[in-house]
Formats: C-alpha cells, sequence, structure tokens
C-alpha cells in the first residue's frame, strides 16, 4: 500500500516576512526557506503508518521549481522512499496543485494521500478538499489522530467545536494538523542516505492539465503599524475615551 | 546519561566545525588540492550564513586566491567602494578627518560592500559543487580525544532533550563524526576553541585576548538619502575618551545602509550599554539624515576579536587546527577579519593536504603562516589596539606615527594587560549612565530588536547558558557591578526580576539568545558558560 505526501516550499516560519518596496509581493532572495510545518507532520504521519507494518511505500511530491527538491529531500532524510517533483516556474494555485497532485495519484495509485492543513504563506487551506473532489474519494480535514483498521480510518478532527471523529473508507485523503504527532529529526546518517533516494522530474507540461491562474494578485501590503496604547487613569477616563476619541460607545 | 547511548560514526579526512570564511575556504582549497580528500562541514546555524554577522567591507586578496575567477561565477561581491569619510564626533558636532591623512590600513578604495552571509552562502555552493558535505543544523558539541589525547573528532549535539535533560520522544543522539584532522572554524569565542585553547595550553606566554561586540542593522532608505558606494567610519561620541569603540555606515546595493558599532568589551563602566551607546550613535546629526524616515529591515550582533597577533593562540594541535577568528585572526587598525580568516583557512588545507598525502607534521602550519601575508598584516597592525589604553585621543596620535611613519614596523611590541572580564570597576566608583528612551523611529527596544533577527530555540530543552555558580549573579554581581549582563547582552537574555522585591531572582531568557557570545567573554567572575544548543537553534539573519 502507497501513501503520498503532498510538501511545499515555504519562507521558513522564523523568517520575519517581508513585503517587497514595489508591492509586487514579497521579499524571497537570500530567504531562509523550508519544509511547510504542517507538512511535516504529515510527512511523519505516512513513516508511522508504514512503520506500523500499514503501508509499505511513502511518496513525497512537491511542485514549484528545481529548489523544492531539497524540501523533498528533507522528507528523504526522515525516512520516506523516493520523490517525485513536478517542475514548473510559476506561480500556482490551490485548483493547480489539486490537479496536479490529483493526476500523479492516478499514475501512483496511493490509498492515503496526506497533505498539510494548509500552507502558512498564502493560508489557503483548499488542496486536501478539492484533491478529494477531484478523485471522488473520502476526505478528512484538520486531522489529529489517524487510526486505520482494515480498510477503514478513524479520524479525529480539530474542529470549531471541540474534537469530530469520523469514520472512512480507504482510499482517502486527509490534512494534518499540527497535533497530529511531533516530527523527528532527520538524523545525519539518515540525510546522506537520503542523498541517493530518488526523485522523479515530471515537466508539469507533460501532464496537459490547465494550471493557469483563476486569480490576479494586484497588490501586497503589509498590515498597518498598531498604534501604542495608553494607560487610563480610571474608568470614567476610559469611558471617555471610548465614546469621544475611539467613538465605539 | 550519553554512557547508554549508542552513537553511530562516520569517518571522513577532514571534519570543519563552523561554515564561515574560514571553514568554508578550508574545505574548498582542500579539494582544490586533491579531490579525493572527503571533507565535512558541521554548521551550528539553520543554513549557512544564518549565524554570520559582519559589516561589512571586503577585502577580495584571498578571495583572489582561493577562486580567481569569482566575478564569472557572480559571486556576491559587487558594490564597490566609491567614497570614503572618517568622522570624530562630539554630540552635536562632527569633524571630518581627510581620508588622505588615514593610514593605508583604513583606506578601502578597492575593497567592496558586501554582506558576508550571503558571500558565505555563495562560498557553500562553491564547496559543495567541489564535494564538500556541509551539515547545517549540526553543531558539534563535543571534541572526541584519542586515548594519547589527540583531537580525533568531533561529537554532533543530542536532538530531543527535554528541559530538565531526559529523553524525549523525538530523541536522536548525536553521532561521532571522526576525521584524521579536525578544524576548529567557529568565529569569535568558539565554545570548542574555548576548550582546545586551555587544553593544549594554546595561548601560553600570549597576551590576554581581547574583544569588542558589534551591532549591525540594515536599513532601507529613500534615493535621496542613499550614496551607493559610500564607505563612513565614526568615532568619539557616544563613547567617552576611555572607551574604545566606533561606528560602520556602509551604503550597499538596493537602497540598503549596513549602519553597525563596535564597542571594546574591556569597558569599564558597569552601567555601561553597548547596545544603548548604539541606539543613540544613530540620533547623531550627521548619522540620522542618512536613515530618517527610512525602514529597519535587520539586527543583528556578535562578538569580535581584536587581541591580534600578541593575543594569538597557537594554531596546530595534535589531530586539528585552530582558524580563523575561532583563534583571533582579524585584522583590528583594518577593521577587517573576512580575508585574514579566509587566508588562514588556505593555509590549513595546504598544511591538511600535505599531513594526509606525505604524512609532514600539521605544525607546518606555523612556518607557513609566518611566510604569509597574513602575519605580516598582523604584525603590522599588532600596536594599535593596545594602544587605546592610553584614551583615544593619545592613541589616534599614536597609530598615526606607527601606521602611516613606521606603518607598522616600530622596534616594539604593546602588550595587552587585562582580559576583557577583569576591567569592570565596581559601581560604588562609577557614575551611573543615563540613556534616552527609545522612540521605535530610529532607536528600538532589544525586545523589536530580537524579533527582526528570526531567533527561534525549540523551548523544551536545557538551558545553554550555564552558570558555574547559580547564586552568584544575585550574591554578589548585582550589588558590585548591577549584574552587567542586563547591559552587555544585545538580546535582552538575561534580567534582574524584582517583582518580589526583598528576593530578586537572575532570569535567562535562553530562547531570545543570538548567539553573540558576549556574556561569555564579559561576565566579571566567567560564571556564564556558553554552550551549543540544539541544532538549528540561533538566529535566522539573511543577508547579514
Amino acid at each position: 500500500m502507497k501513501i503520498i505526501v503532498a510538501v511545499k516550499r515555504v519562507i521558513d516560519y522564523n523568517v520575519q516576512v517581508r513585503v517587497k518596496a514595489d508591492g509586487t509581493g514579497v521579499e524571497k532572495e537570500n530567504v531562509k526557506m523550508s519544509m511547510n510545518p504542517p507538512d511535516e507532520n504529515a510527512v511523519e504521519e505516512a513513516l508511522r503508518i508504514k512503520e506500523a507494518g500499514n503501508a509499505n511505500e511513502v511518496i513525497i511530491i512537491s511542485i514549484g521549481d528545481e529548489k523544492s527538491q531539497e524540501t523533498i529531500r528533507t522528507a528523504l532524510a526522515m525516512g520516506a522512499d523516493k520523490g517525485i517533483l513536478v517542475k514548473t516556474d510559476k506561480e500556482v494555485e490551490p485548483l493547480a496543485v489539486s490537479k496536479i497532485i490529483s493526476k500523479v495519484a492516478e499514475k501512483e495509485k496511493p490509498e492515503i494521500i496526506l497533505l498539510g492543513k494548509q500552507a502558512i504563506d498564502d493560508d489557503s487551506n483548499q488542496t486536501a478538499q478539492m484533491v478529494s473532489a477531484i478523485l471522488n474519494w473520502p476526505q478528512a480535514t484538520f486531522a489529529s489522530k489517524i487510526e486505520l483498521k482494515d480498510n477503514e480510518a478513524i479520524v479525529t478532527r480539530e474542529i470549531d467545536e471541540g474534537l469530530e471523529t469520523i469514520k472512512l473508507s480507504k482510499p482517502f485523503v486527509a490534512s494534518c494538523d499540527l497535533r497530529l504527532n511531533e516530527p523527528r529529526y532527520a538524523s545525519l546518517p539518515n540525510i546522506m542516505k537520503a542523498k541517493k533516494k530518488p526523485i522523479e522530474i515530471i515537466e508539469v507540461g507533460d501532464l496537459n492539465i490547465d494550471i493557469e491562474p483563476r486569480i490576479e494578485q494586484i497588490k501586497v501590503e503589509e498590515p498597518p503599524v498598531r498604534q501604542k496604547g495608553v494607560m487610563v487613569s480610571d474608568v470614567a477616563e476610559l469611558v471617555n475615551k471610548l465614546k469621544n476619541e475611539a467613538k465605539v460607545i | 546519561m550519553s554512557n547508554e547511548v549508542h552513537r553511530e560514526e562516520m569517518e571522513y579526512d577532514v571534519v570543519i566545525v563552523g561554515a564561515g570564511p574560514a571553514g568554508l575556504s578550508a574545505a574548498i582549497k582542500i579539494k582544490q588540492l586533491d579531490s579525493n580528500i572527503n571533507v565535512c562541514v558541521l554548521e551550528k546555524g539553520s543554513e549557512v550564513g544564518s549565524h554570520i554577522l559582519s559589516g561589512n567591507v571586503f577585502e577580495t586578496r584571498a578571495l583572489n586566491e582561493l577562486i580567481p575567477d569569482w566575478k564569472d561565477k557572480n559571486a556576491p561581491v559587487k558594490t564597490k567602494v566609491e567614497k570614503e569619510k572618517f568622522l570624530f564626533l562630539s554630540k552635536n558636532n562632527s569633524f571630518s578627518w581627510p581620508t588622505w591623512l588615514l593610514p593605508a590600513v583604513q583606506q578601502n578604495h578597492n575593497n567592496y560592500i558586501i554582506s558576508l552571509g550571503n558571500l558565505c552562502k555563495w562560498l557553500a555552493e562553491q564547496a559543495e559543487a567541489l564535494g564538500v558535505e556541509i551539515f547545517p543544523g549540526f553543531p558539534a558539541s563535543k571534541i572526541l580525544f584519542s586515548k594519547d589525547d589527540k583531537v580525533i573528532g568531533v561529537q554532533t549535539g543530542d536532538m530531543g532533550i527535554n528541559k530538565e535533560g531526559n529523553k524525549k520522544e523525538s530523541f536522536e543522539p548525536g553521532i561521532n563524526i571522526l576525521g584524521k584532522v579536525t578544524v576548529f572554524a567557529e568565529g569569535c569565542r568558539g565554545h570548542l576553541g574555548k576548550e582546545i585553547i586551555k587544553k593544549y595550553s594554546l595561548n601560553k606566554d600570549k597576551s590576554p585576548q581581547q574583544y569588542g561586540i558589534g551591532f549591525k542593522e540594515v536599513w532601507e532608505v529613500e534615493d535621496s538619502q542613499h550614496d551607493k558606494g559610500l564607505v563612513l567610519h565614526t568615532t568619539g561620541w557616544p563613547l567617552d575618551n576611555s572607551t574604545y569603540g566606533g561606528s560602520f555606515c556602509y551604503h550597499a546595493e538596493n537602497n540598503k545602509i549596513y549602519i553597525g558599532y563596535v564597542v571594546g568589551l574591556d569597558y569599564k563602566n558597569p552601567y555601561l550599554s553597548p547596545y544603548d551607546e548604539f541606539q543613540r550613535f544613530k540620533t547623531h546629526p550627521s548619522i540620522i539624515k542618512y536613515i530618517k524616515n527610512g525602514k529597519r529591515i535587520s539586527y543583528g550582533a556578535r562578538a569580535l576579536i581584536e587581541g591580534g597577533l600578541q593575543s594569538l593562540p597557537t594554531m596546530h594541535m595534535p589531530g586539528a587546527l585552530i582558524i580563523g577568528c575561532d583563534a583571533g585572526t582579524l585584522n583590528m587598525p583594518k577593521i577587517k577579519g573576512s580575508h585574514t580568516a579566509m587566508k588562514s583557512g588556505i593555509i590549513a588545507a595546504e598544511t591538511i593536504c600535505e599531513y594526509i598525502q606525505s604524512n609532514k607534521p600539521l605544525s607546518n602550519f606555523e612556518i607557513k603562516f609566518k611566510n604569509s601575508w597574513l602575519y605580516k598584516e598582523l604584525y603590522q597592525a599588532r600596536n594599535v589596539k593596545p594602544s587605546f589604553n592610553w584614551g583615544l585621543i593619545a592613541a589616534i596620535l599614536f597609530t598615526g606615527i606607527d601606521q602611516i611613519i613606521f606603518r607598522g614596523n616600530m622596534p616594539f611590541t604593546l602588550k595587552h594587560k587585562h582580559a576583557d572580564h577583569e576591567t569592570l570597576l565596581p559601581i560604588s566608583k562609577v557614575k551611573k549612565i543615563d540613556y534616552p528612551k527609545y522612540d521605535s523611529k530610529i532607536t528600538f527596544d532589544k525586545t523589536s530588536s530580537v524579533y527582526l533577527t528570526g531567533t527561534n530555540h525549540e523551548d523544551d530543552q536545557p538551558v545553554h547558558l550555564q552558570l558555574k555558580d547559580k547564586n552568584l549573579p544575585i550574591n554578589y554581581t548585582l550589588s558590585k557591578f548591577d549584574e552587567p549582563a542586563q547591559r552587555y547582552c544585545p538580546a535582552g537574555v538575561y534580567e534582574i526580576d524584582r517583582s518580589d522585591s526583598l528576593n530578586p531572582k537572575f532570569v535567562i531568557n535562553a530562547q531570545n539568545c543570538i548567539h553573540c557570545k558576549t556574556c561569555d567573554i564579559k561576565e566579571p567572575s566567567q560564571n556564564i558558560n556558553w554552550v551549543v544548543p540544539e541544532g538549528s537553534g540561533g538566529p535566522n539573519y539573511s543577508g547579514m
């Protein structure tokens, strides 16, 4: 049984993201990139499923330029078996990403597709859902626990009201929450081994799918700087300020 | 605990600790001389360059030797120095020192304004293309010795240890990396370098090492404020005549200004806050004009080494070499350490190749070093820093005579008298310094500054700033020196918590640490020991 895990190369979560001076996007030059954090949870979960004997191959897929191979290598160093890079220099929107993943899945025939619940750069939170729709597979989003039993999975989901437990049958798509597990560190010997693991490179054009963007980005701006707070001496002053300065009551 | 852990071993010909200019130059040169020698480089930062911080006006001499076609290979060395200024500052005025009266070592017209972090990234790419294996995120935490006390490699840090020192679910033991030769290239005050210098008494008969703390901010400014290629240095205000220090202000590409300040860590007043000196320096009329209405995009700080030749330890030992600022090859009057670090790496590489190929001793490093331009440079520079013991004005006069007339070849060598941790006076003998409030436009508090460094440490891990005596900060250092760690730390790691006014507490916010090593150097009782935290921890500088 195969598992496909989709991973995205994003600006590292420790980096203070800066908007480019001309407003066309954010500064990516000389900025540290790494694997989208919830994607690490997805890789970890796939490896645990395999280690428990419920899968025999973990395939990592990433979409992007040449450098996305580094992100795939990170997952291979954690223990995944092989990688697939769908190469494109263009920006791909969640719909295009979903089509590409579905296309690859049709060929690889996995029984589970795992993704991070959303990417920390565009925060779209759409890909898992759309993959499920395109493949017509059941979906479990925001998974914080995945238990496999025969041809079924019991998945606990993090939802606004608390936790929801659902049952779904294989094949299925799940998006992973940060609470799902604690991703392992890649050890040095495993990083060395990962250098020899295969990464298949597919040109996006060879997949014959329409990845044209549906959204036009007009401008990127930083949020306004928060004003400094003021200390008030008593309730009367607070009420006065809320009424006459802030005009909110 | 570590005894029970099974550790894997990896063997290389050469293990280099630290992917800075010295370590990467050594790695590249070894591969150029003999591609069969296998080399690995360990780096504690999350990627190459993330722990690099430097001015930087770069002299290309060593790079020309290492990679002569660096221009064709698109090295990030592009902005030539076009104009130079040197200012003496008083509180509201400045006096411009004519550049032709500057000693040759302080003239920069053939140099470039660069980001050393970006240069290191590029050097790492060159090294990898030659087959060097570089492992960022893997700090060397321990030195491995053979039974006959020879260095045989290093152990990488354990990952996944919690605050109490117990293994977490994610525990991943460090591994032993063995090498025929180990090269310590950790930069100024490396924690293994410190240990190895002590173990082999490499600094025997040398002057105590001298350090400074350097700050750097990158600003993005309007076209009208920017003068690409301008290199401006200042001395004087806000420091007094007896405190050693000065500033730099470099106009780099893309409307960026690198602005920074260095304070000698031999300062005497425990109330002095190097961070606040830097912040108020920026408000001087001849500086603020460049950055007013601009945007500060990066901040960082790092200790630098200033002792020069008198303090330079022996750089070879059984099984290992120590190079670059880990030993102390910075040229102080030139205010440059990158080209000298790189040259020490090149010399190390030549020594190592001969050692591995034809069994020539590592002590040959000494001979090669003494015959190199690096030694000549450091020899001529040697008397400048110690002369600052006489105060700024006397030192400038002396430096003028020493550097312009004698070109550094005076027939005597001045010594450094004290180690930096010995120089603080008790608070009873000094005046308190009142620093102006931050305006959040030109001057900023430490919290918002640290935010810009992208610093991160896994929070559930042992504190990597170890106190030899836990009670000393409150029982002794607080009353005698008003605990100067609160002020010399550029990242707000150390605080005195007075919420219980009768029982003040010494707080260590280790997560804020930007790995500058100042506490390890300046703590008056040498009570703080900086050890390496879990891999990838620390700042995430980009383009610094």
